[in-house]
């Protein structure tokens, strides 16, 4: 049933012949591609991706190449573009959004010796690692910082979808928020968007309208930064340092730093060691980064921030420690006990004291 | 003065080279883009418009990419010529995904040669189902089809996004939004084996030849013509507008629709929220190339194809930004929309002063 | 009363660009053209104003070099639509697409770049009025200007000769052009009004909304103002009601999910579309209303029959 006329065209041999001139040239030179969902400038997550592409230009010189395509989307053209990159020589590729995940293992499953990288997924495969970043770690430092900011007592929080890593986010800084001001409240603007502008700084003027003097993000623009500006109230960078777009508002920002990584990794590609792995590192091993933090930041407060940073980095404190309950009030932590990486991994419920419901 | 008269009888030789026309102009407006941005513009033609076609990996790829375009800019060239304007068919692709996706999902784990004929059914009811608000709207309240098939895309898109938010997400997919994939038996057959080219380009092939037949010899096709041309001779004419209005937005919404369920069913193989990428926008520049033409649309989604595989190769290999894909595809239109000018009209010039200036 | 004075603050800087860019199609569909490159004038007009102000430091010389850009890429569609005789909607889509894909490659340089909003007028004592001087005399120039726009176009539509002439051609050319009216000049010059308006609709956004440049910043907001011309039945009045209805749909639903009022966002996001559509069903089922302010030549290829 699968194959009603086999062989019309034998498209195989190409695919064989460029993958052979693939592994010869790599010798020389590896070529490294790289899949973006957005475009290079949107200061989000695709420009901290390219970020990281430029850090393996700047380590290895001459021995790399580097390719990029941008605003791939996450429906049927990412599997070409994979496969593009794939056949046309390159050593590794790294698909930088959660809607590469499918495309990239069909894709891998043809090409055997080159080795993907997928980021924020969950499924690998013997050339497939991923890789993410523990960026709830960073969203428990600004909610200390957010929570001691307040005077309102009231944080906004634009959302974009209620995928696990933005649930993750909210609960990472509500309970971090709520450790150093019980009064605290969240309002949650869902905007179904990463990037429009417009929207963003409607969402960021709502939320101020209603009390808020602290914004967070997680959507792509600068916008809400910039918002927070003209209103004089405080907010956060995402993804890069926005200081530029606000630089009396923004506190600090959670800076995705990928260019270590990328740098390791395609040091092991050229030394033979590269292995399939999961790896999800945050402050410690540098893959989060917090922006250095306003000076209008109270110093007591700046020192709580950093302690908690250093904490994190150490391994000695986890933003996800028991006792947790649910929004509902069921027990999900008990006293001291921290959450599991699966449990955090797929995460799809408001912690207790958060308000509203989250889409299902 | 310059003047233009309408032809009584359209050129028909120069209605199949004015699009080649078109293109060598559109060739020679990218170099000099290109020449501007500073990238080698002999190379860049030659990687966006030679060179998918020297490699097979390529064509396969734009039998792909041509199939929803070619289903769906058929759909619409019913509407166009009879004036009826369905610039939506990327919402009614959506939801024709979203039915389909549904029953596929629905079913999962069961076998059986009936299941994708099933989901086919859904995905071209769906579209349809889309469509028909639209034209009930325009035959009951007058309302123009043009904002409402548009609005409605975006609310197609929303409601793709709960649905595989919600109800239709993976259940071990660690709560991201897509769907689970599709079983076996409600994915398309592969055509060519190690490609992409699924069983829906021998329906698009099909569908050519239907539209074809009909334009051609079945009374509906010139009761199209007519209200095209005048909608009052139409209702003269003793058949009712309204029926053609419900004929043409259900035909581009059922193709839109199965399109759409090509495109889960096939390259895709679940339901993501990204699976609209405007195909439903592309097809309308489709149809038009294709000077609404069944046979002419064949060879238009070709080229759209083309651009678009041309233009991701240019990106990898030139490091060319992706917005020139879209610069390209719009000076491309340009060109013919300007050029056909020679098949439709004979140019007078009364006042060659001020037209030799020109 | 103070957050609605403030909501309704947002909705004005919500709704300013889709009236620049209403009013301008309002005049160039009352004179028989549909032009669906909305999008594609607005977002060329942002890109223009935002990198030429960034460039010169000054919003004057910015927001006019978007109301130029929109006005050139109208002339593009007006040369095409008018002298060639191209199809308007296929022409419009077109140009859409293309002004995407070009602002996006001039953009290049100025994505992560930002300027200073244009800061907002504080006039002596109406300013601080209690809820009258937030909601009418404290907004930067741009919201009064686009308000003078549907005045002065309500106006020139209704009392000038031109205006007449106009009107007149979008109803019926064949006789104007009998009459002895230059039907393509006065379109073209529709035209070019149109552009320049929805360039600087999309260099509100570029410059005052969000002082930054992304691609696509628009998002779609040229197809609301098509929306809104249609829903206006082509007078400027309701064009102006029409936009600041939508801005407000915009804003209230943001607001709703902050209050925490409990329906799915993305429910929430589709409303304004939907509110659109219904407004437009309710604004025309009325058949013979309808016809009566529908130009009776929009989208119709105007050529002289010897």
């Amino acid at each position: 049933m699968k194959h009603i006329i086999r062989k019309l065209i034998t498209g195989t041999a190409t695919v064989a012949l460029a993958f052979s001139i693939g592994i010869a040239s790599a010798a020389a030179k590896t070529k490294v591609g790289f899949v973006y969902v957005g475009p290079i400038g949107d200061h989000g997550w695709s420009y901290a991706h390219n970020e990281g592409r430029l850090a393996v230009e700047k380590a290895f010189g001459d021995k790399v190449k580097t390719t990029y395509v941008e605003n791939v989307s996450e429906g049927p053209d990412a599997e070409r573009v994979i496969q593009q990159l794939a056949q046309s020589g390159h050593g590794i590729i790294f698909t930088t959004s959660f809607g590469f995940m499918n495309p990239t293992l069909k894709v891998a499953k043809r090409f055997p010796k080159v080795k993907f990288e997928h980021a924020t997924g969950f499924k690998r495969a013997e050339n497939v690692a991923t890789y993410s970043g523990r960026f709830y770690e960073g969203r428990h430092v600004i909610g200390l910082i957010a929570g001691k900011m307040t005077k309102t007592n009231t944080i906004g929080y634009i959302a974009s979808f209620p995928i696990p890593e933005v649930v993750r986010g909210i609960n990472a800084a509500y309970l971090a928020a709520r450790s150093v001001n019980p009064a605290v409240k969240f309002k949650i603007i869902w905007v179904s968007t990463w990037v429009d502008p417009g929207k963003e700084a409607d969402a960021a003027k709502a939320l101020i309208d209603q009390g808020a003097d602290v914004l967070m993000q997680h959507t792509d623009s600068p916008a809400a930064i910039q918002t927070a500006e003209k209103k004089g109230v405080f907010a956060f960078g995402q993804a890069s340092d926005m200081v530029k777009f606000g630089p009396k508002a923004q506190l600090t920002a959670i800076v995705d730093d990928w260019g270590p990584y990328y740098v390791s990794r395609v040091k092991a590609v050229m030394d033979g060691t590269w292995k399939s792995q999961d790896t999800w590192d945050g402050i410690g091993p540098g893959m989060v980064v917090m922006a250095p933090f306003s000076k209008r930041i109270p110093e007591n407060v700046r020192a709580m921030a950093a302690k908690a940073r250093d904490a994190i980095a150490s391994g000695k404190l986890h933003p996800f420690t028991g006792p947790i309950n649910k929004q509902d009030g069921s027990p999900w932590l008990k006293a001291g006990e921290t959450a599991q990486d699966g449990a955090l991994a797929g995460m799809n419920f408001y912690v207790e004291g958060v308000e509203g419901s989250l889409p299902k | 003065m310059i003047r233009l008269e309408p032809l009584k009888e359209v050129s028909k030789g120069l209605l199949y080279v004015t699009p080649a026309i078109a293109v060598i102009v559109t060739i020679l407006l990218g170099t000099v883009m290109f020449a501007v941005l500073g990238k080698d513009p002999v190379q860049a033609i030659s990687i966006i418009f030679l060179e998918p076609l020297t490699n097979s990996f390529a064509i396969s790829e734009m039998i792909v990419k041509a199939t929803p375009l070619i289903l769906i800019g058929l759909g619409l060239s019913f509407g166009f010529r009879a004036g009826i304007w369905n610039i939506g068919a990327e919402g009614q692709f959506t939801v024709g995904a979203l039915a389909g996706g549904a029953v596929a999902l629905a079913l999962h784990e069961v076998e059986g040669i009936w299941v994708l004929p099933l989901m086919c059914l859904a995905g071209i009811l769906g579209g349809m189902a889309w469509a028909a608000i639209p034209a009930f709207l325009r035959t009951r309240f007058n309302t123009n089809e043009i904002l409402v098939t548009l609005m409605l895309t975006y609310v197609a898109v929303l409601l793709l996004s709960v649905m595989v938010h919600g109800p239709l997400k993976d259940p071990e997919g660690l709560n991201f939004p897509e769907s689970r994939l599709f079983h076996e038996s409600a994915i398309l057959p592969i055509l060519i084996e190690e490609t992409r080219v699924h069983i829906g380009f021998l329906v698009a092939l099909a569908a050519v030849l239907v539209a074809w037949v009909i334009l051609r010899h079945h009374v509906f096709g010139y009761q199209v013509k007519v209200m095209g041309q005048s909608p009052r001779a139409a209702n003269y004419g003793g058949f009712a507008q309204q029926r053609v209005v419900w004929t043409c937005l259900m035909i581009s919404g059922g193709l839109a629709g199965l399109a759409g369920l090509f495109e889960a069913a096939g390259p895709v193989g679940q339901l993501v929220p990204a699976l609209p990428v405007g195909y439903g926008f592309t097809a309308i520049i489709v149809a038009f190339l294709g000077r609404l033409t069944p046979v002419g649309i064949l060879l238009s989604g070709f080229v759209m194809a083309l651009t678009y595989i041309g233009g991701e190769a240019a990106q990898i290999e030139m490091n060319l930004p992706s917005a020139v894909t879209g610069v390209f595809q719009g000076m491309f239109l340009f060109s013919l929309l300007g050029i056909d000018v020679l098949a439709r009209y004979r140019i007078q010039v009364s006042r060659p002063a001020w037209a030799a200036e020109k | 009363m103070d957050l609605l004075v403030l909501i309704l603050q947002g909705v004005i800087v919500s709704a300013t660009s889709l009236v620049f860019a209403a009013i301008g199609e309002l005049v160039v569909e009352r004179a028989g053209v549909l032009n669906l490159g909305l999008e594609g004038m607005m977002v060329l007009g942002a890109i223009a104003g935002f990198a030429v102000t960034l460039d010169t430091g000054s919003y004057v010389v910015g927001i006019a070099a978007a109301a130029v850009t929109g006005a050139i890429a109208a002339s593009l569609f007006g040369f095409l639509t008018q002298i060639l005789l191209s199809n308007q909607v296929a022409t419009g889509l077109a140009l859409t697409i293309f002004g995407l894909g070009l602002s996006a490659l001039l953009g290049q340089g100025y994505s992560g770049e930002s300027t200073e909003p244009l800061a907002k007028i504080h006039i002596f004592f109406l300013s601080d009025i209690p809820i009258v001087g937030p909601l009418m005399f404290s907004h930067d120039p741009l919201v009064y200007l686009s308000l003078a726009l549907a005045v002065g176009v309500a106006w020139f539509l209704a009392k000038t000769r031109t205006g007449l002439i106009l009107r007149a051609i979008g109803e019926n050319h064949d006789a104007a052009h009998a009459i002895g009216y230059s039907v393509v000049g006065v379109r073209m010059a529709a035209l070019l009004f149109g552009g320049a308006c929805a360039g600087v609709g999309g260099a509100y956004l570029s410059t005052v909304q969000t002082p930054l440049w992304v691609e696509n910043i628009t998002a779609g907001r040229g197809w609301i103002a098509l929306a809104i011309v249609v829903f206006s039945a082509w007078r400027p009045g309701r064009a102006l009601l029409g936009a600041y209805l939508f801005g407000g749909v915009t804003i209230v639903q943001l607001h709703v999910q902050g209050f925490g009022i409990d329906i799915e966002a993305q429910y929430l996001s589709m409303l304004p579309y939907l509110v659109t559509i219904l407004v437009l069903v309710l604004i025309s089922h009325d058949k013979a209303r309808i016809s009566l302010n529908a130009p009776a030549c929009l989208a119709k290829p105007f050529f002289v029959s010897s």
